[in-house]
This record gives C-alpha cells, structure tokens and sequence, in this order.
C-alpha cells in the first residue's frame, strides 16, 4: 500500500516537473544548471552525490551496450522530432521571408490566393492612383500587376510533369522585391517571349538553363536569365505580364497588384481608401501579413505530425531508459548498500542515479540533434502549394535544437527517476545479503 | 510446441523488465501502424472505382478553361462511352475558411460516378431546378443543410451576374451518399448546374475545366487518352488525358514524398528497438546462464536450447507488435473521423498486418540469435561452476 501510495506520488511529480520544464526558458535552466552544481559543490551531501556519480559514470564502460541503448534510443527520438520541425519551420520561412511591411499586395475580395483573384484594368488603374503608394525616380507609382498561370513543365529525372507558376510582372516587380536578384545572363525584355527562372526551379525542372527555349502556352520562350531571392520566389519563372497574358488568352486582366509604400504607416490609410472605393471590391494586405497566412496550415500539419511522432517515440524511449537503469541499479545493488551502510543518505545515491541517465540522454541528444544538423540543414525539398511546386529548405536553428536538448533531458530525467528511486529505497540488509 | 509454457516462464521471470520492453516495442509498432496506414491512403488513389475513367484538361496547366463545345468532339472519338464536364467554382461559406469543394457539372456528370448514390425522385428534381445544387451527406451534416434550405456561396473565382458580387445563392435539392461508407471524403462535396453557372458567371462563358469520359473498355484507357489528345493537338487549347489514378497519383507526388519520410522515420525507430530489446535479451540469457546449463545437464539439446532462446525473442516482439497493432486499428477510424474524410484511413489494411508480423519476427530472429547462439555453444561444467 505504502510502495502504491509512493509510485503514485512520483507520478504525480513527474507530470508536474515536465510541465514545469516544458515552460521553462533557457535562463531558467542555465539556473537550475547552476544551482545544482553549487549543491554539489558547497554541501555535504552535494559532496557525496558527486563521489556517486563519479564512481557510477567510471564504470559506466562496463554496461557499454545498455548505456548505448539510452544513447541512440533518445538520439533517434531528437533527431526525428527535429528534423520534421526543421521542415515545418523551413517551409514556413521560405514562404514569410518575401514578406514586408511596407509592401502591399492587392487581391479581388475573397480571394485566398492571387491564383483565385480576378483585377480589370480599371481595378488596377483605381489602385495605382491610391494614397500611400512610393513613387518611382520617373515619378511613376511604384506598382506593378501580376497575373500568375501554372505551367506544366518536366521535373528533372523523371517522366512527370509538375506545376511551376510563371508570374507575369510589370517593370516595377525588380524594385518592389529588394532581395531579388539576377544571378545569371539578364533581366528579360518587355514585349519579347523571354523569361527569367527562379535558381529553385531551374535546379527542380528541365530544360531551365539561360539558352534554353521552353514551349509554354502554346509559345515558345527563350530563358535569358536566372535569379536568386530565398523565398517562395525562387521556385517562379518570371516573364512580362502583357506577353504571359497573350499566351494564356487573359486580356488585360491580372490577378494582383503589389504596390511599394511610402511605409509601414502608410499602410492603414492605403487600405480605407481602397475599401471606401465604391468601384473597387478589393482587399489589401501587407505582404508580411499575406505571406504569413499562405504557409499557416501546412505549416501547423507538420508542426503536429512531429509532435504526435516525436511523443510516441519518446515514450518508447522512456521505457527503454528505465530498464536499462533498472538493470544498473540492480547490478550496483550490493555497492549502492555498501554506501548506504557506511553513513551515505538516500539523497546522493538518487541524485547521482538521475545524473548519470541524463548525462546519457544529453550525450543522446546532442549525437541527434548533430546527425540531423549535418544531413538536413540546408537540405532541399519541393511540395505543392496551391496547384504549384514550391522549393524549400529545412532549417536546423539554435531553437530547435534547444528544444531538442530539452526533450532528451526530459526523456532522462523520467527514465531516471523511477530507478534512482528503488536504488534508495533498496533495503540494505537484503541487498548487502544478495548474491 | 510442448516446451511452450516453459518459453513463457523464461519470458515472465522478470516481470517488470519484460513489461517495460513490451512497451518500447508496442510504441515503436504503434508508430509503424499509424505511419504505413496514412502512407497506404495517400499511396492508393481510389484503385478500382476509378477505372476505366480519363480525365482531361488542358495541357497548358489544370486551371486553363477548355471550350464547351470540345465535350462533343470527344465523345465521337472510338472508345468514349460517355463525356461529363466540370468547373472550379472555389466555394466559401460564410467565412473564408469554411472552403467548400463545389463544382458547377454538366447533366451527365454523376452518371459517371456510380460510387455516388442520389435518389430517383432528388435527382428528378435537380434536373428540374435551374439553381439546384446536391451536396454529399458529410458536407450537409457539417454546416446543417437540409434538402429546401437556400443557400449563399461565395466564389473565390466567379462574379455572379445576377448579385453583382461574388456570391451565388443555391437551392439545395438533393443529398448524395458514397456506396462504400468509408469513402466519406466523396461526401464533403457539392455540385450544381453548368448552365446556371454558364449563363449567370460575369465572364469566361462557354467554357470549362476539365472533362470525365468514360472510356468502353479500362484495358485501352492509354490508347483512348492518345486518341483524345490528337483531337486538339496544334490547336489554341491542347488536352492532357490520363487515367484517374494518374491524374491523383501525380497531385499527391508532388504534395510530399510521404513513402520517404516514412521509410526514414522507421529506420530510425526499428534501429533503436533493435538494440533495445537485444540488449534486454542477452542481459535475460545471461543472468539464466546456469539455469540453461541446468536444462543441457538434463538432457535438452544443444539445438532445442538454442530454438527456444530464439523463439523467446520472437514471441516477445509478437507480443507487444500484435498489442501495438490492435491499438492502432482503435486509433485509425479515429483519425480518419476527426479530420473529416481529408485523411482517407479507416482500418489498417491486411498488407500492414502481414509487414508487421514480418518485421516482428525478422527483428526477433535478429534480436535472439547472438543470445541463443551463446547458449547452444555454453559449456555445461564451466556454466554450473559459474567461469
């Protein structure tokens, strides 16, 4: 009854503790760090725990094999959640870095998507004419119209077409887009059938290269250059607006308008004027704001798919833990009575049981968390959104790295507990008497 | 078989070890369960309903309008045993994330789609109503339509005519189920007139998106395809005709390469449950050195110790896959309810079954032999005297 009672109140501990710890930022654990390394340091029985753990990590090299269970089983665990999260957080990034502040995007009301939206010719001329809008060295506004069609291209070694999305821009679109820049050949030319590729799509689909001549539409396109922006962009090919119009038999329509503004508070006034149009039946929003939405639901099914994955593994991980520091406290039985015996409380022998699993369960976290660094950082992967191909990199920062550490920590601190606990409760006569 | 009980002994010496490796190995196969049944639903793309079934559109991209008038162009081609058309109409209710999978069909549309059930006397009256719209049973439940409501939609893609706006009002006529209960995602649809939508739409009249034909004999579905293609070929609006599969295939190819995250996800888990439980195991032969010895000295075999040493190891990865399996098939129906039909999973499928039982015994087998090999060569006089 006592043993049910103790095991339950340990339960309960424990839940409280990963709750605790889950909510606990970094300073809070370098001063968890800190204040148990002073214990040990400064007290007695600090003293003691130490000399434990000392003599329990130096024959550690005798269980090589159960030691490296908890090692690989928590690294497993780290690298998995890790690398879904690096996916998640990488597509989400590639999609929001386009995203400004002080640039605006104009959509049909309603729309979702620029590939749902519909914008006339007067639409467009009532939105260049609005307040707020930066002007050009011609003095012009800086805005340019974009009518954006999916194109059905091959992907590189493989017989499937996918979809790529050929934007057709206005001279404005290279000032509205700082970051975008020509890494190869040259800018195509207004009323020519010439095109410019993202480095994401000439990488991801044949035939992309500057030379090239690619049918689209019906019409043949010679791409004349490459660019580079880091974003969602980089999966485009660019060609002028009227000509991919032409080719697609789209008139003088558009789908949206991306206006520069004078700067971020300009937005707000930008916006009422657009909405008290009575002519216009539009939305604005600022890029940051628009990006942001477009990536949120893949982006939020990954983050939980990791989670989900990364929870069942990490209980899988914590049973592994506990019996391989069960089979430790038990073969140490006779030495851990000894020092009961000889004057040790209870207190280091627990102290230095959970040490040494979560020293294990960090070495297991950090070996993880490396691997995952050092084959997905970086690493690139193409997905659908919308009805188009969109490139993206994972991306293995310092967050979810912490984060990791922090699961595998937590992963030790419950496969330790539970033993640690026995090993101090262990009667000493009956353990002393043990064979 | 006789020495059964006696494996189940050795199993269950030492409870508490054996109950925590069982529970290791029940989550590794719950994931194993969980993963191949989502990877299956994505991988299937509907096998035999869609046969015999070609979808086209335009070669340009999915969303590029074809004309009205190519239908009757391809229903002359050899082969073609029937032509529906349909239209992207980019449905929202109320809110903007309410998206509501809508399309405006022609006549004949549901004709070709038998897996869909609408009664007699419903589908009577659609014919007859110029705004009626038939939704499927899962879509209505949702928002609480009923037959008679009138309902407003909003187009992300199409001004209407007659609202001067975006929104589209329709007279709900008619509920559809799927035949086989577990295709609810077939259910979450809704459909209305083309010619409502045709003369009502602000502008691309006459057109739409893509057609289903049904071709008179599924074997020579590839050779149909080439004869509808050559129908538009060098024309302003060239076609691209493919199976129903292929067209599902190649969207969900390009959504994520499920199969290789998956695969990578369980290499991962099996490799750790790999030294897990061989680590337990040859710690469990260990500590019974002399009790196996015990067991040679009275006359067992070197090979039936061996046999049974293995087929403990087996037993115990059977043990907590077979648990971990029948958890998941409690947990499958569960998700496919609570993400609406959107993820297609209803039970975990026969080929799961016999992969996991596979996979149970190839890691017993890999996880007992070195133990077992240990205790078929184990020297009874040096065991006894504990050397």
């Amino acid at each position: 009854m006592k043993k049910i009672l103790i095991n339950l109140g340990l339960l309960v501990l424990v839940v409280l503790a990963l709750v605790a710890w889950t909510a606990l930022p970094w300073f809070g654990v370098v001063a968890l760090a800190v204040a148990l390394a002073s214990w040990m340091v400064l007290t007695r029985s600090g003293r003691q725990a130490g000399s434990v753990t000392a003599v329990g990590i130096g024959t550690l090299r005798q269980r090589l094999g159960s030691s490296s269970v908890i090692v690989i089983g928590i690294a497993g665990v780290v690298g998995v959640l890790v690398a879904l999260l690096a996916m998640g957080q990488g597509f989400q990034a590639t999609l929001q870095s386009g995203g400004r502040d002080d640039t605006a995007i104009v959509l049909r009301g309603g729309s979702v998507s620029e590939a749902q939206s519909v914008l006339t010719r007067d639409d467009i001329d009532a939105i260049e004419q609005a307040p707020g809008i930066a002007r050009g060295s011609d003095g012009k506004p800086q805005a340019s119209a974009e009518l954006v069609v999916t194109a059905s291209l091959h992907k590189k070694g493989s017989d499937d077409d996918a979809n790529a999305q050929l934007r057709g821009v206005d001279d404005a679109a290279w000032a509205l887009r700082p970051k975008l820049k020509i890494v190869a050949g040259r800018a195509f030319k207004p009323g020519l059938n010439e095109l410019v590729v993202g480095q994401g799509a000439r990488r991801e689909f044949a035939g992309l290269d500057v030379g090239d001549e690619v049918k689209l539409g019906q019409q043949d396109w010679k791409v004349v250059g490459v660019f580079a922006s880091g974003d969602a962009y980089d999966s485009e090919l660019w060609a002028d607006r009227q000509e991919v119009a032409a080719a697609y038999r789209r008139g003088n329509s558009a789908e949206s308008v991306l206006v520069k503004l004078t700067g971020a508070a300009a937005f707000e006034p930008f916006k009422a004027a657009l909405a008290v149009d009575p002519k216009l039946k539009v939305e604005a929003d600022t890029t940051r704001e628009f990006f942001a939405r477009q990536s949120e639901t893949l982006a939020s099914t990954i983050h939980v798919v990791g989670i989900t994955v990364g929870l069942i593994m990490a209980i899988g991980a914590v049973f592994g833990a506990l019996n391989c520091m069960f089979a430790a406290v038990a073969s140490r039985a006779r030495e851990i009575a000894t020092l009961r015996a000889i004057g040790f409380r209870g207190v280091p022998v627990v102290v230095s049981v959970m040490l040494e699993t979560m020293l294990l369960a960090l070495a297991g976290g950090l070996l993880g968390a490396l691997l995952v660094w050092l084959v997905f950082d970086g690493y690139t992967a193409s997905t659908l959104n919308g009805f188009s191909d969109v490139m993206f990199q994972f991306k293995v920062g310092a967050a979810l790295i912490w984060m990791g550490l922090k699961w595998a920590l937590a992963i030790g601190f419950v496969g330790g507990l539970f033993p640690a606990v026995r090993a101090a409760r262990l009667p000493v006569t009956t353990a002393l008497r043990e064979l | 078989m006789k020495y059964f009980h006696l494996i189940w002994a050795a199993l269950f010496r030492r409870k508490s070890r054996t109950f925590l490796t069982l529970v290791s190995i029940i989550a590794a196969f719950v994931l194993f369960g969980l993963l191949d049944s989502v990877r299956q639903a994505f991988d299937a793309g509907d096998s035999v309903a869609g046969a015999g079934r070609l979808i086209v559109n335009s070669r340009m991209s999915m969303q590029q309008p074809l004309p009205e008038s190519l239908g009757a162009r391809i229903a002359a081609v050899p082969g073609v045993s029937a032509v529906a058309s349909a239209n992207w109409f980019g449905g929202i209710y109320q809110d903007a994330r309410n998206q509501v999978i809508s399309f405006a069909v022609s006549p004949s549309y549901l004709d070709l789609y038998p897996e869909l059930s609408l009664p007699a006397d419903q589908r009577a009256t659609w014919d007859k109503t110029r705004t009626g719209a038939v939704v499927g049973a899962a879509l209505a439940k949702k928002y609480g339509w009923k037959i008679g409501d009138k309902i407003p939609l909003q187009s992300t893609i199409w001004l209407s005519r007659s609202s001067g706006s975006n929104t589209w009002t329709f007279d709900i006529v008619g509920i559809f189920h799927a035949r086989d209960p577990h295709d609810v995602g077939r259910e979450q649809m809704l459909m209305f007139h083309w010619k409502y939508f045709d003369e009502n739409s602000a502008f691309g009249s006459g057109t739409v998106h893509w057609y289903v034909v049904k071709v008179a004999d599924p074997a020579r579905a590839d050779a149909v395809a080439k004869a509808i293609d050559a129908v538009s070929a060098n024309s302003d609006h060239e076609t691209k005709a493919q199976t129903e599969q292929a067209f599902q295939a190649s969207f969900i190819k390009q959504l994520v390469n499920i199969g290789l995250i998956v695969s990578a996800i369980m290499g991962a888990v099996f490799f750790t449950l790999l030294l897990l439980t061989g680590n337990t195991m040859m710690q469990a032969v260990r500590e019974r050195t002399s009790e196996l010895a015990v067991l040679k000295t009275i006359g067992f075999s070197s090979r039936s110790v061996l046999a049974m040493v293995l087929t403990e190891g087996v037993l115990m990865l059977l043990l907590g896959g077979v648990i971990g399996l029948a958890l998941v098939s409690f947990i499958v129906p569960l998700i496919g309810a609570a993400s609406g039909g959107m993820v297609p999973v209803h039970a975990v499928s026969g080929s799961t079954w016999s992969a996991g039982v596979l996979l149970m015994v190839l890691i017993g087998v890999v996880v007992g032999l070195p133990p077992a090999w240990r205790a078929m060569r184990l020297n009874i006089v040096d065991a006894l005297s504990g050397r």
